[in-house]
């Protein structure tokens, strides 16, 4: 079990506990929290509406694949911090993780 | 205005089957989207993916359904109204409907049939200021005739394949071209990104990487952009048009309010035929919804076999429908 946090527009974060041995995803994760977040495309990094902002952590992310950087390409407010938490499994290098759910925002 | 029997709207795959379903009826269908594209998803998300669930079809790649559907109705001649808005339904006094899209085209129909998915799908905006001010104004979010921008300035700003591909095409009718992208390489095709590159290496095109658009500027038309390096340097570039191309992404838009029942951004129906609590609308596909609903394309195609029988009662009301197989009549072409 890792904690990572998630930061809402007014600077508050919310941890979220998170199990890294049931093969979820962290878009998954965050439908089973009850985030309002589309997922269109389930998962298949192509869709780009489960995008999130890293803001502490990032260098323990593994690197995007090029389908992941494509894609985030397709959004005008991504930066070198966003991720499609879709590509994202977490493990116990996770913990700690900080980010903000900008897919919110873009709804 | 356009006069059909029934106007679809929304041309992804469960609208296009809808028009071979309702020609086995002899019933002429109009089908109106957003996007400049038939295909729905399968053309905006996912056009090269295999679908490995459509009866029949062991795999077939998404572009290739929609080519075929588009084969298979053919035959009875459906009208399109592409790039166009469905904003409005006006019910007239003989119960039949005038459907009208955002840029006026109107279209007079017995029965309305929604097959919108998951809603129309708009551009993605970018966080520019004044962008929303100069829009029909110099701001453009897709390229529709690519005439418009001859001898003109134009400034495009993305980093996908169609701000490429726009870049290549309009570095030949523009006076000039400037293309703005936030990072330093481009993950579109490899032969498009070469050709910008090659492009701008050659002054034929001015590329501006690690850069966003942040501002624009003018008096009452468009006159130039201001763009913010990554380093916040800030430049200012005279420009007649700005194109941001950052694809799109779905809106349930104003289907929202049309009265229809909407739970969770999908339309209820009665299973019965799939019609909705207005009489004449019927919805299927993706913007439905009712007690174990899948969201799946055979699911659509079932749906529209079954509502275009109940519809036949409003575009034929003197005539009794008999249920024959396909293969009884065959297909009848208009
Ligand atoms: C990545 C991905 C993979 C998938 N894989 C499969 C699969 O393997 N098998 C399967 O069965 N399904 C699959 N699906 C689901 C499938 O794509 C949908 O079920 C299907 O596209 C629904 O078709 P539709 O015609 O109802 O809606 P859509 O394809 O969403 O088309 C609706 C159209 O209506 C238009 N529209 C909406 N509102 C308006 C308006 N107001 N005015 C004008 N136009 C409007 C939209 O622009 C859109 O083009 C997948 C989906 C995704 C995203
Ligand atoms: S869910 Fe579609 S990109 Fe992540």
């Amino acid at each position: 079990m890792i904690n990572i946090f998630i930061e809402n527009d007014l600077g508050e974060r919310q941890a979220l506990e998170v199990p890294t041995d049931m093969g979820f995803n962290l878009m998954e994760l965050l439908k089973a929290y009850e985030y309002d977040i589309q997922a269109t495309c389930g998962g298949m990094a192509l869709c780009a509406t489960c995008h999130i902002e890293v803001l502490e952590g990032k260098e323990n992310l593994p690197e995007s694949n090029d389908q992941e950087l494509d894609t985030l390409d397709t959004l005008p407010n991504a930066d070198a911090n966003s991720r499609l938490s879709c590509q994202l499994r977490p493990s116990p290098a996770m913990d700690g993780l900080v980010f903000r759910l900008k897919a919110l925002q873009e709804a | 205005m356009i006069h059909t029997d029934i106007c679809i709207i929304g041309a992804g795959p469960v609208g296009l089957f809808a028009v071979f379903e309702a020609g086995l009826l002899k019933m002429r269908c109009h089908l109106i989207d957003a996007l400049p594209v038939v295909g729905g998803q399968l053309a905006e998300i996912y056009p090269q993916k295999p679908i490995y669930d459509i009866p029949g079809a062991p795999a077939i790649i998404a572009e290739d359904l929609v080519n075929n559907l588009m084969r298979q109705i053919e035959e009875f001649k459906p009208g399109f109204t592409l790039g166009e808005r469905v904003e409005a339904l006006e019910k007239q006094d003989d119960g039949s409907f005038i459907v009208r899209t955002n840029e006026g085209t109107g279209v007079h129909c017995q029965v309305v049939v929604i097959a919108a998915g998951l809603g129309s799908f708009e551009p993605r905006k970018p966080a520019v200021e004044q962008l929303e001010y100069f829009e029909g104004k110099g701001v453009h979010y897709m390229v529709k005739k690519p005439e418009q921008f001859r001898n003109r300035k134009v400034v495009l700003a993305g980093g996908g394949d169609s701000a490429l591909d726009w870049t290549i095409f309009l570095a030949d009718v523009a006076e000039r071209v400037t293309l703005v992208h936030r990072g330093d390489t481009f993950r579109g095709a490899p032969d498009s990104a070469e050709k910008v590159y090659e492009l701008a290496g050659k002054g034929k095109i001015d590329l501006i990487l690690q850069s966003q658009v942040n501002k624009l500027g003018g008096n009452g038309v468009l006159k130039e952009v201001s763009v913010l390096g990554n380093d916040k340097s800030l430049i200012t570039i005279p420009t007649d048009d700005f194109i941001p191309l950052f694809g799109l992404s779905p809106k349930l838009g104003p289907i929202a309010d049309w009265n229809l029942g909407v739970e969770k951004s999908a339309v209820v129906v009665d299973t019965f035929d799939y019609s909705t609590n207005v009489e004449r609308i019927y919805a299927i596909g993706d913007i439905n919804t009712y007690p174990g609903k899948l969201k799946l394309i055979l699911c659509g195609f079932h749906e529209a076999a079954i509502m275009m029988q109940s519809a036949f009662k409003y575009v034929y009301p003197d005539q009794k429908l008999s249920f024959k197989y396909t293969t009884v009549n065959g297909v009848n072409p208009f």
